[in-house]
């Protein structure tokens, strides 16, 4: 089984800072890591990879730096790692984005493809299933767990709000996955010494199967219009006072607002 | 392309098991504003099985027009078999915008359809407005946070059509229902191509719903990590009850197995907005914020007085939540019996 795992190098949107002055983000000193749900799309490979063997390609598209992650998937234990990385792809919107990442699967040979649910830089959870609409793939979105059949088709559960579906998928397909349900292995210290000795394969735009006028900036049919901090409302009263005192102000308060 | 050939304002009103949920009505309720400010219509999407008579209830809360398509493919929601019917209703249609709640299904679907028309997609919007542009144009505006809550972005649609968003539950108003209001209800056939439904269900299997839906609240009284464990959520509960209200939770909470997801406020849980808001204990991380900072009208109570949940708060208490929780309920209790 070929399965080809997309990543994202996103920086730790847990610890950005907003400059207060500039209303931009402070990137300084802001970790970039492997985007979780994406690490939990990696592990649901590998856990493939260890029951029933498998070659576990990871890909990315992203600026040069992109490279360390996808070395630390290399030592996780992924066989092979391809990184698109090209000023033609720069300004891509989700939609060019899919399809620059269709174009490079196109010439690669795949059973399954894994994706994480969404990036926690842009949370769309968009690239997954559009992509898999660029290859014409069925899709199934926030994959809680996956196995292998022995008719060899794919047991998948999909998490939604009121519990699970069951589904049964035969041929190729893309799974995204939910980070919460494959609890990412580490890198294993043989792992990173192997991965030391694997190459990470960076590729241009011209050895993947894409029309030109439809990456980056140009392909994108979305623009941002302008981007700001969020306004945040005026802040009322607070008071240091003991907890008698507390519970009269609040009492009043939801007198006042006819809560009581 | 043409734009002029875009016409009408779409929303797919999402039903699960013949219920229509909430976010539809939500949806309509944006549309109604939308539609207005361009001068056309709203139509509604509404896709499943022995689901017709549901229609006038969609008009009742904004829909001009409700689009059915009533097939036996589409009983549950399957990503191939709901893509083919509202991929070609929208060919044959031809809408300027289409709306989906950013509910499991809206975020399977959506970008599913954007990839098929080539179209471009706003994900997870919590505002949408029409304004004119620079040579005076009506222009649809989608709003919505990134980077996790730290920062909002306006994304436009300049040259594709249709413009397409999905938009978070609990964030839009819903029209008063306006009963015996009129509009039409037109039959959908798609031309199901069954070769590519490749997903087959197996089954369903339901979460077991002893809690009750928090982004339905009217009153929330939600604990974070002062409130410790298990026990303190009990003098949440025992307050939450005197109110008529529901316990809700922090994230940390959560990841450290005190309280279920179900009862997850914030950016990667559910999005509030209670008549009042009690955060206990919560520092109020900008995740968290997000969830909850529409609120009517919001109490905070932390020992730490620098807290950011203060900054959100109406009235912030800067104390003891385990001494002042108890003694609150007490009082309430009192006042309610007079």
């Amino acid at each position: 089984m070929n399965i080809i795992v997309c990543v994202k190098q996103v920086p730790d949107t847990t610890v950005v800072k907003i400059d207060p002055v500039k209303g931009t983000l402070i990137r300084e000193g802001v970790p970039s890591i492997m985007n979780p749900d994406d690490k939990g799309g990696l592990e649901l490979a590998l856990r493939l990879k260890d029951q029933f063997g498998a070659n576990v390609t990871v890909i990315s598209m992203g600026p040069p730096q992109a490279d360390v992650m996808l070395r630390e998937a290399l030592a996780m234990g992924a066989d092979r790692a391809i990184l698109l990385s090209d000023r033609k792809f720069a300004g891509a919107d989700t939609l060019a984005t899919s399809y620059a990442l269709s174009g490079l699967c196109r010439v690669l040979d795949y059973d399954l493809i894994i994706a994480g649910r969404q990036a926690i830089d842009g949370d769309t959870a968009q690239v997954g299933p559009e992509l898999a609409e660029h290859l014409d793939l069925p899709q199934i979105t926030y994959v809680a767990d996956a196995k292998v059949l022995d008719n060899g088709h794919l047991q998948v559960d999909k998490e939604n709000e009121d519990g699970i579906q069951v589904l049964e998928v035969e041929g190729k397909c893309l799974l995204t996955v939910l980070a919460s349900a494959f609890d990412a292995r580490y890198m294993s210290v043989s792992g990173i010494m192997e991965a030391y000795d694997k190459e990470v394969e960076v590729w241009s735009a011209d050895k993947i199967d894409v029309e030109e006028g439809k990456l980056g900036l140009a392909g994108s049919p979305t623009k941002v219009f302008k981007s700001f901090p969020k306004a945040m409302k005026a802040p009322g009263e607070v008071h240091e006072v003991t907890p008698e005192e507390a519970v009269e102000l609040i009492v009043n308060q939801l007198k006042v607002k006819h809560i009581i | 392309m043409d734009k002029k050939d875009y016409k009408n304002v779409f929303v797919f009103a999402e039903q699960r098991e013949g219920v229509i949920q909430p976010v539809a009505l939500e949806l309509l309720g944006k549309a109604r504003d939308l539609a207005d400010a361009l001068g056309e219509k709203v139509v509604a999407m509404l896709l499943g099985e022995g689901i017709k008579d549901q229609a006038q209830m969609l008009i009742e809360f904004g829909a001009d027009e409700v689009i059915v398509v009533d097939a036996p493919e589409l009983k549950d929601f399957l990503s191939e078999q709901y893509s083919q019917a509202v991929g070609q209703i929208i060919l044959d249609r031809k809408p300027s915008i289409v709306l989906y709640g950013a509910t499991t299904i809206g975020r399977d679907l959506a970008p599913r359809i954007a990839s098929r028309l080539k179209t471009g997609l706003t994900a997870d919007c919590t505002k949408l407005d029409i304004e004119p542009d620079k040579d005076g144009e009506p222009e649809f505006r989608m709003t919505r946070p990134a980077f996790g809550g730290n920062l909002m972005a306006t994304i436009i649609c300049p040259n594709n059509r249709p413009q397409m968003s999905t938009v978070r539950p609990g964030v839009m108003q819903k029209m008063q229902r306006q009963a015996g209001r009129e509009g039409i209800v037109t039959e959908f056939a798609p031309k199901f191509d069954a070769s590519k439904f490749k997903v087959k269900l197996v089954k369903t299997i339901k979460a077991d719903k002893t809690v009750a839906d928090i982004s339905e609240a009217k009153i929330l009284v939600s604990g974070g990590r002062g409130v410790h464990d298990k026990e303190g959520f009990d003098k949440l509960q025992a307050l939450a009850d005197v109110l008529g209200g529901q316990v809700a939770s922090s994230r940390a909470m959560v990841d450290n197995g005190v309280m279920p997801h179900e009862c997850q406020v914030g950016q990667t849980g559910k999005t509030v907005r209670p008549n009042l808001y009690m955060a206990c204990g919560i520092s109020g991380a900008i995740q968290h914020l997000a969830g909850m900072e529409e609120s009517d009208f919001i109490i905070a109570i932390n020992k730490d007085k620098f807290a950011p949940i203060f900054s959100v708060a109406d009235l912030g208490i800067v104390g003891d939540l385990h001494k002042i929780v108890p003694m609150l309920t007490e009082r309430i209790k009192k006042e309610l019996e007079k």
